[in-house]
Parts: C-alpha cells; structure tokens; sequence
C-alpha cells in the first residue's frame, strides 16, 4: 500500500475543472516528481489533497493517507496531518515566510504543535534544525526576520520548518524557481542529503525535467489537469511516449549549455474553460490525427515493469474495441 | 535612527508652523475683529482705542511677527472677549472635549475593528453584508444628521436621554455615540479589506500547511499583519474626531473646544481662534508620531527600510 494515494481527484474552481481525474501515488520513502508547464494544475492538485483551497472550491475524488481517506475530512484530523505526516513548502520563500515573526518562532511552532515542545527545549531543536538545512550562524539567524535573510536562506527556513514536524512525505511546489541557479542547486542537494538521512518520501512539483531527473526516481506528466504520462525517470527519458513529454525533453538545455524556459513547444497550455471533449494537448500536437479533436484519451499502461503509462491515441495500440471504448 | 528622529521633529514643526500661519493670515482677511466684538453703536473713538490697544493697526506682517515671538516665548495672548489668558481658556476645555472624543475613540476601536475582522473572516456570507451595510450607513450619514435623528427619537420621542448640556455622565451618551459611529464604520471597512488583503498571502497557507489551526492562524499570522494598515488608519481617526467635535458639541451644546471654536470664530476671538487650532495641530502630529512608533513595532520592516 502506497503512503499518498490520490485517486480520481477532480478540482473546479466554479467553471470547467482546472484539475481532472488524477491519479497519483507515493510510495514510502520514495521520491517522486510531478512535470507540467504552468498551469497545469500540479499546485492545485496537492492543495486540493491537503485542504488547502479555499471552501467554495469543489474537490471530487479520494485522497489516501496509509489507506485512510482524507479528503474533507475536518479540519481537526486535518490539523494533526498537515506539517505531521505530510509537510508542504512553497515557490516563493519571502513570502510564505510571515513578515512580522522571527523565523525561529516560525519553526518553533511546529515543533510545538506537532511534538509538544516549548520553551529552551524547542529552540535548541530549531536551532540544531538550522544547522541540518545548513543556515550558518544558527542561534543568530533564528532571532532575524524574513527580509532580513536571503532567498536561499528563507528557503532553506522553509524547509526547516517541514523537518520540525519529522514528516513522513514533503511536497515541495517548486522550491527553487524563485531562487537564482547556484542557489537552486544547493536547495536541491539539501533536499538529497536530507531523504537519505530521514528516509522521508518526497514530491517535487517542477517544470523543470531535469530537476525531477536529479532528485526523483518516478515522476507525473501533467497537462491541462490531467496526468498525461507516468512512469520511472529513467523509462521516462530514454522512451517518451507522450508528444508534450518529447517536448518537455526537447526543451532541456544540453549539460553546461545556457539556462533556458520551457518554450520550445508552440502555443501555451489552455484554460481549464478552453479544454474541449478532445485530447487538451491536440492543438498544440503536431503528431495528431483528427480523432485526437474528439475523444480525450485515458492513461494506458505500456510497461508494468517501469510503472510506465501514458495517455495518447497513437501510442495506444487500437485495437476496434478501444475504439469504441474511447469514443463512448 | 537619530537623523531619522530629528527629520520628522523638523516636520512636525513645519507642519505646525504652516497651520498657524495660514489660520493668522485667513483670520486677519476675513473680518475684523473690532466691529465683531465691540457693540454697533461704539464711537469711532472706543474703535480706533481697541485697535491699537489689541496692535491691529499695524501691517499684517508685524503683527505677525510679533505673535510667533509670543509663541516662542510661550505667550498664546489673551481673549479679546474677556481679556483672559488663552492658554487658561483653552486649557480648561480641553478635559471637556476628551470626555467625549476619547471615549467615542474607544468606540471606533471595540466596534470598529471587529466589525471589520468579523466581516472578512466571513467573506460575501449574510454576516458581512450586514456588517458592511451598517458600516456603509455609519459614514454616509453625516453627523449632524445623526445628531439630531438620535435627538428626536431618544430624547423628543422616548424622552430617555438628554438632548444637550453636561451636568452629568448621561448628557455624553447622546454625542458620544453621534461621535464615534462615523469612525467606526470607516475603521471597520479598513480593517475589513485590511485582513482580506493578509487573507489572500502565501504566509497564511504556509501556517495552514503546518497544522496550525485556523483559529490560531487567524491570531497569530493574520491579526498581527493586518494590524499595521489599520494602526495608520486610527491615526487619521483622531483628526476626524477633532473635526466631529466641533459639529457634535455645537448640536449637543457640549461646552469643549469645539463650541469654544465656533463662539470664537464668530465673535473673531483671533487669539483664541489660533490658540486652539495651534493645539490641534499639535494633537494631529503627536497623534502621527505615536502611529509611526506603533507602526515601527507593529512592523520589523519599518527600521531596515528606514536606513536604506
Ligand atoms: N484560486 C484559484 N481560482 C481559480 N482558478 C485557479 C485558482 N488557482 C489555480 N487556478 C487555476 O487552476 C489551474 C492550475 O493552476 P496551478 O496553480 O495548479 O498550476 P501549476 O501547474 O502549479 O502552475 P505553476 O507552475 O504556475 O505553479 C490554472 O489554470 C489556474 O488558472
Ligand atoms: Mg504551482
């Protein structure tokens, strides 16, 4: 049994669904990545599973921890998972840090909330906690404020402050876009060092390809809020199925050759109220064929062995019966 | 911090300065002050003895310079009415204006603020409108206004509470609350976007992701951030309270500064007309200095952004 189990998790947000039918799984310990352009509802789908939207958001589906289905369960159960068992950091650190409490204080928080400690006993842990996440000068930097450190700094605070709660899976929603590039690999290493020093599960949400590639060992394709393909990184890079996953590919910059955004592929990811009955990447496809305007394919598994999935008509060996089944 | 400190003395004293100024020369231009107090019948003689007498026959920038000399010297003149020291006229009907403005402050905070917080915790639900109607009711309607509705209905209709004079604690009631609803509903729809802006930053998931409660991530992340728009907003509060006193004590014929202000004013009491607005523009700066203290510990910002 996985530790994370997210099933047929659909998000609307009033309007079409901006996140559709997603499954996704953890495994204990295990590092995963979830891939996708902006917009393609990879943030929502892990707010969605740790109630984190706002209420008049609809969420349908079943999300598992250790088998137990979470997903509107009330804030109370909620409470004692969130920074517990499943800790989440964000994109931008300065401003998911608050600005008007030392950071210290921020960690000490959880170390209050989800192990009981207080006093001289918490800041001694947060402190030997900054000194894990590699923040120099430990004692002093618990006393600053956010805008007082740097982004790697506050990052690494973040971070930190997952760890406090000992969790058992980290989602980390981007951790080193809004940092500069020698930052973002030391934000990476960190994350390395610390999944083999505590043995943590890990989701990594990125756009980019090979960052997943470096820290995780299974990741998502998403497009448009849906899983468009899955699989082991190492089946994923050297036998692409899905075309946006061959362009995801395409677009990494050579090893030591110049920085550059996923923009090689043409066209941009449509609103969730744009996507028709077709496959949501069809416009953008140039493999297509004219039956991939009208029935949105469903993940098929090509490899069992590489845990290896993908959603595209002509990757699908179609048989007349699948046909049918697809255009039902 | 020194720098910092000496630049904003500098201009709360121009500040002051400029108020004084301007009310002087307003004053001078408007009317004078010999036909104003002295009976219509006076012979041009008891005219011309009480301006000389009170130096209004020299140039206007004599006469000037020779009152900021006295302010200097802490000498404010005396009452063209009675010939009274200024500083004693105005002094005592300072604790008579604070009977009824601090307590109406205090209503702008208890009602207000909440009012606000409530209403955004409870975003587009019945609560909040009501809450914003109210609020939206509270500052439309101009004091006088309300003033006189609660007059005709608490004391002409119900007979309950006084309409005017200030014998006793139950004469404030009626120009407390006329005072401090105004207020209330501004603060309330400040504190209301205010905590609706905090509602919509990363920090607040951030403490919802590590499991605090929402009632603690309401008091611990989002009240105290909110808090720093809404301190800059009570400072405005109290100049608005200064202006409602004037209209609220000359209704409810409450013997403060404000009723001293308008009997002088028409009487052109020059002196005690500038003595009192050199008093609110002190009240204003000292009410902006103690918003920027409070603002610099609400905030740890405020300082690195000061030193930049
Ligand atoms: N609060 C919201 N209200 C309405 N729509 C939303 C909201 N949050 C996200 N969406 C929509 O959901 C879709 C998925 O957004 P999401 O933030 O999950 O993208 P993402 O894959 O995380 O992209 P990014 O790389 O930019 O973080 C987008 O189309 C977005 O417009
Ligand atoms: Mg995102």
């Amino acid at each position: 049994m996985a530790l994370v189990e997210i099933e047929n998790l659909t998000v609307t947000f009033g309007g079409a669904p901006a996140v559709r039918n997603v499954n996704l799984a953890v495994g204990e310990g295990e590092a995963i990545g979830v891939i996708g352009e902006s917009g393609c509802g990879k943030s929502v789908t892990w707010l969605a599973a740790l109630g984190l939207l706002p209420g008049h958001v609809a969420i349908d589906g079943q999300v598992r921890l250790a088998g137990e289905d979470i997903r509107g369960a009330p804030p109370k159960v909620l409470d004692r998972i969130r920074g517990r068992r499943i800790a989440m950091i964000f994109q931008d650190p300065a401003s998911a840090l608050n600005p008007t409490k030392k950071v210290g204080r921020q960690v000490t928080e959880v170390l209050k909330l989800h192990r009981g400690m207080g006093g001289d006993a918490a800041w001694a842990e947060a402190k030997r906690l900054f000194d894990q996440v590699g923040i120099p000068d430990p004692a002093e930097r618990l006393k600053a404020y956010p805008h007082q450190l740097s982004g790697g700094q506050n990052q690494r605070v973040m971070i930190a402050m997952a760890l406090a709660g000992q969790p058992d899976v980290l989602v980390a929603d981007e951790p080193t876009t809004a940092l500069d590039v020698t930052i973002q690999a030391q934000i990476l290493d960190l994350l390395k060092v610390i999944r083999r020093d505590t043995g943590m599960a890990l989701v990594l949400i990125s756009h980019d390809l090979g960052v997943v590639a470096e820290v995780c060992s299974r990741a998502y394709v998403m497009y448009a809020g849906t899983v468009v393909e899955e699989g082991t990184v190492a089946s994923l890079f050297s036998a692409p199925s899905h075309p946006y996953t061959r362009g995801l590919l395409a677009a990494l910059p050579s090893l030591g050759g110049p920085v550059q955004r996923l923009r090689s592929i043409p066209g941009s990811v449509p609103h969730p109220n744009e996507v028709g009955s077709g496959c949501p990447f069809a416009p953008r496809c140039d493999e297509g064929i004219s039956f991939c305007q009208r029935a949105s394919p469903p993940l098929r598994q090509l490899s069992v062995e590489f845990r290896h999935a993908v959603a595209c008509l002509r990757r699908h060996s179609i048989a007349i019966g699948d046909m049918v089944e697809v255009a039902a | 911090m020194l720098i910092f400190a000496l630049s904003r003395l500098l201009r709360a004293f121009i500040t002051i300065a400029l108020v004084v100024s301007f009310a002087f020369v307003a004053l001078r231009l408007s009317g004078d002050p010999a036909l104003e107090i002295l009976s219509s019948d006076a012979t041009p003689d008891a005219i011309a003895a009480f301006r000389s007498a009170w130096g209004l026959d020299d140039s206007i920038g004599v006469q000037f310079l020779r009152y900021a000399q006295a302010v200097f010297a802490g000498e404010l003149g005396h009452s063209m009415r009675d010939g009274r020291d200024v500083l004693t006229v105005v002094a005592e009907r300072i604790p008579v204006t604070l009977a009824i403005t601090l307590p109406a402050l205090m209503i702008n905070i208890v009602i207000g603020i909440p009012a606000g917080v409530v209403a955004a915790l409870n975003r587009n639900t019945p609560l909040d409108r009501i809450l914003m109607a109210g609020a939206v009711a509270g500052f439309t309607v101009p004091s006088y206004v309300l003033g006189f509705g609660l007059v005709l209905i608490f004391s002409v209709w119900l007979g309950w509470l006084p309409s005017g004079g200030s014998q006793s604690w139950i004469n404030a009631v009626l120009p407390v609350f006329t005072l401090g609803v105004g207020g209330a509903a501004i603060l309330a729809r400040y504190t209301r976007s205010a905590v609706l802006e905090v509602l919509t930053q990363s920090y607040v998931r951030t403490a919802s992701a590590k499991g605090v409660p929402w009632r603690h991530v309401v008091e611990r992340h989002v009240l105290p951030n909110a808090a720093i728009p809404t301190v800059t907003i009570i400072g405005l509060m109290v100049g608005h309270l200064v202006a409602g006193a004037v209209i609220v004590e000359s209704i409810f014929s409450w013997p403060g500064i404000g009723r001293l202000l308008v009997g002088s004013v028409v009487s052109r009491d020059l002196a005690v007309v500038q003595g009192i607005l050199l008093l609110v523009a002190l009240t204003m700066v000292i009410a902006n200095m103690a918003v920027d203290l409070l603002y610099g510990m609400l905030d740890p910002r405020t300082l690195s952004r000061r030193h930049k």
